[in-house]
């Protein structure tokens, strides 16, 4: 039985449209005219226990609603949902108690309350024993190095160190399934990277499942073994990083230092993507030529200072492929 | 630990830490006191001219009406004027998708916040209040016109209970304030509305005995009339008996029916909320 069972999953939301102006400001008084807004258009995939897997997708694809039905907040309009064995808006109270979320956007401590405090609450709120958890606060106080922390109100936080108390905050009642939205946004790159690790970690050692949406590729390619995209309400790609990116773009680049003026160079496979000085880009697809070969034609017929190969950048390869698929956003 | 306390232990621990740290703002407390007496001075004048004007048929004496109006300054904040700002914060944040989260009844966990919220901010200013009402105005001579203890032990006993509902009460009737600003989206309409309605049908402004014979009974029969006008009546005397006992029960009785709607509508609230935003 998989953790996670998900299958033809929809969500329709229904808009109040209006008019622009003042007419049509009045116009809505009288009669309103809906807009349905199909959110999610029949989702479907399985989670296995102790998977880490990256929802990707571009804004408003259905990424947040799809965790947010998973999660318990949201009811779904039809399809089927299961979570550890549980209906999640219908067992919310049970289900809550056994997945821990955080939504980089929000924040779950008190702001106004020591760091300490509020995780006290939170015990409490879950009902963990104290022994327990204080062995669990202990380990995520070390692992997370917030001891220095503790004592501080949220609010004279800063945001990383804020993140990585939100993620303990999470954790304190051990569930073994969490959601994580955006855990590195606006984070700078010591934070994103600690958090990385422990996520890395906490999938690894502990066997928690986790589901992580995020906008930032290289938090995917660092963490997730499987990437799901979501692009208007369906999936488009279940997978390996890896076979993403050779079914989108196989394309590479090739960085060459000519000793003199770049010559005007004619290949059969080989594109000029841009030439500056000395430098020329090029752009050619490994599958009808390799690199070794490429290189090989380009140093025998040219004095050569200096060559390196380039993958193109993930962001680039995704944003291709919401393009392929028409999924970025209007 | 017991189920009953492993059950209780979340709500327990969020109305006492709100409670805490509701209590801190001191200066609110005080400048809260202080504009609670300068309006009470004016409102025991404004009796004082009426009763003076010949109220021989006037429902309460005028020693009943001014202690009327001390508790009314005392236990003001207990008026469900507002959504709970907290909660109005959460709305407007987002930050509310963690309170579907909580392994917690959410009617139950929003109720007991606004007890804790009303409750703390109470405390200090009505202790201020009998101090000053109570026990100083008598001592400078003034005790005519200052807050005269309930005139027996029954009286003073319905008053507990009667309290008791108040607050209860009051906590229910911001959580409906907290629903209908869930549902707008917006707190300002529900806040608008909120104050006005319930000042006119709690007896704040004017003590419900004060309406004529045939509309009386019916504006005591509504649930806001639980928050001030029963029982501060029951305090003075002016409900007693098995009055007093079916004024307190019809208060709980308001408390079950409101909670129970409450709960419905948050639920159905919440499942319709669309969490702004992500």
């Amino acid at each position: 039985m998989p953790q996670i069972l998900v299958e033809e999953l929809t969500k329709t939301y229904r808009i109040a449209e209006r008019s622009p102006g003042a007419w049509g400001a009045v116009k809505g008084l009288v009669r309103r005219r809906w807009r349905t807004v199909e959110a999610l258009a029949g989702v479907s995939f399985q989670l296995q226990r102790g998977e880490l897997v990256g929802l990707i997708g571009p804004n408003g694809a259905g990424k947040s609603t799809t965790i947010k039905i998973l999660s318990g907040i949201l009811e779904p309009t039809a399809g089927r949902c299961e979570v550890n064995g549980l209906i999640p808006w219908r067992q919310r109270i049970r289900h809550v108690a056994r997945i821990g979320v955080v939504f980089g956007q929000r924040t779950q401590l008190w702001w106004d309350l020591p760091v300490i405090e509020g995780f006290n609450l939170l015990r409490d709120i879950y009902r963990v024993p104290q022994d327990r958890y204080a062995a669990t606060r202990d380990e995520l106080v070390a692992l997370l190095r917030l001891d220095r922390l503790l004592d501080q109100p949220v609010r004279q936080l800063s945001l990383g160190q804020r993140m990585r108390c939100e993620i303990a905050a999470a954790l304190l009642h051990s569930p073994p399934l969490i959601f994580l939205e955006e855990p590195t946004i606006a984070l700078d790159a010591p934070s994103k990277l600690a958090v990385r690790e422990f996520v890395g970690r906490l999938n690894r050692e502990r066997g928690v499942t986790v589901i992580l949406t995020t906008h930032d590729m290289h938090d995917i390619e660092a963490l997730a073994d499987r990437v799901i995209v979501i692009g208007g309400g369906k999936i488009l790609a279940d997978g390996s990083f890896a076979a993403l990116r050779a079914g989108v773009l196989a394309e590479r680049r090739l960085f060459v230092d000519f000793a003199g003026a770049a010559p005007a160079l004619e290949m059969a496979d080989v594109r000029v993507v841009a030439a500056s000085g000395q430098q020329l880009e090029l752009a050619f697809d490994p599958r009808r030529i390799t690199a070794p070969d490429l290189i090989a034609r380009i140093v025998a017929a040219h004095p050569v200072d200096d060559i390196h190969v380039e993958e193109p950048l993930i962001e680039e390869v995704i944003a291709r492929f919401y393009d392929l698929h028409g999924a970025a956003e209007p | 630990m017991s189920g009953i306390a492993t059950t209780l232990r979340p709500y327990l621990a969020v109305c006492a830490g709100r409670f805490q740290l509701t209590l801190q703002y001191r200066a609110a407390a005080l400048a809260g006191f202080l504009t609670q007496c300068w309006f009470g001075v004016i409102r025991v004048l404004i009796f004082a001219a009426f009763y003076a004007g010949g109220a021989a048929k006037a429902p309460m004496t005028l020693g009943d009406a001014i202690t009327y109006t001390w508790l009314g300054q005392a236990f003001l904040v207990f008026l469900p004027w507002n959504a709970d700002p907290d909660v109005t914060d959460m709305v407007r944040s987002g930050a509310v998708a963690y309170e579907r989260l909580r392994p917690v009844d959410s009617y139950a966990w929003w109720f007991v916040r606004a007890m804790a919220w009303s409750s703390a901010r109470v405390a200090p200013r009505a202790a201020l209040m009998v101090v000053f009402a109570g026990v100083l105005m008598p001592l400078v001579g003034l005790g005519k016109w200052g807050l005269a203890p309930p005139p027996s032990l029954a009286a003073a006993g319905f008053f507990a209970a009667s309290a008791a509902a108040m607050v209860l009460l009051s906590a229910a009737i911001t959580v409906l304030i907290n629903i209908a600003m869930v549902r707008a989206m917006d707190e300002r309409g529900p806040n608008i509305l909120a104050a006005p309605i319930v000042n006119f049908f709690s007896g704040m402004v004017i003590p419900l005995a004060f309406f004529p014979d045939w509309l009386r009974p019916i504006l005591r029969a509504q649930p806001i009339a639980g928050l001030v006008d029963i029982p501060f009546s029951i305090y003075f005397g002016g409900v007693a008996g098995w009055s007093a006992v079916g004024a307190i029960a019809l208060q709980f009785g308001w408390v079950v029916v409101l909670a129970a709607f409450g709960r419905w509508a948050l639920e159905r609230a919440m499942r319709r909320l669309q969490v702004q935003g992500g």
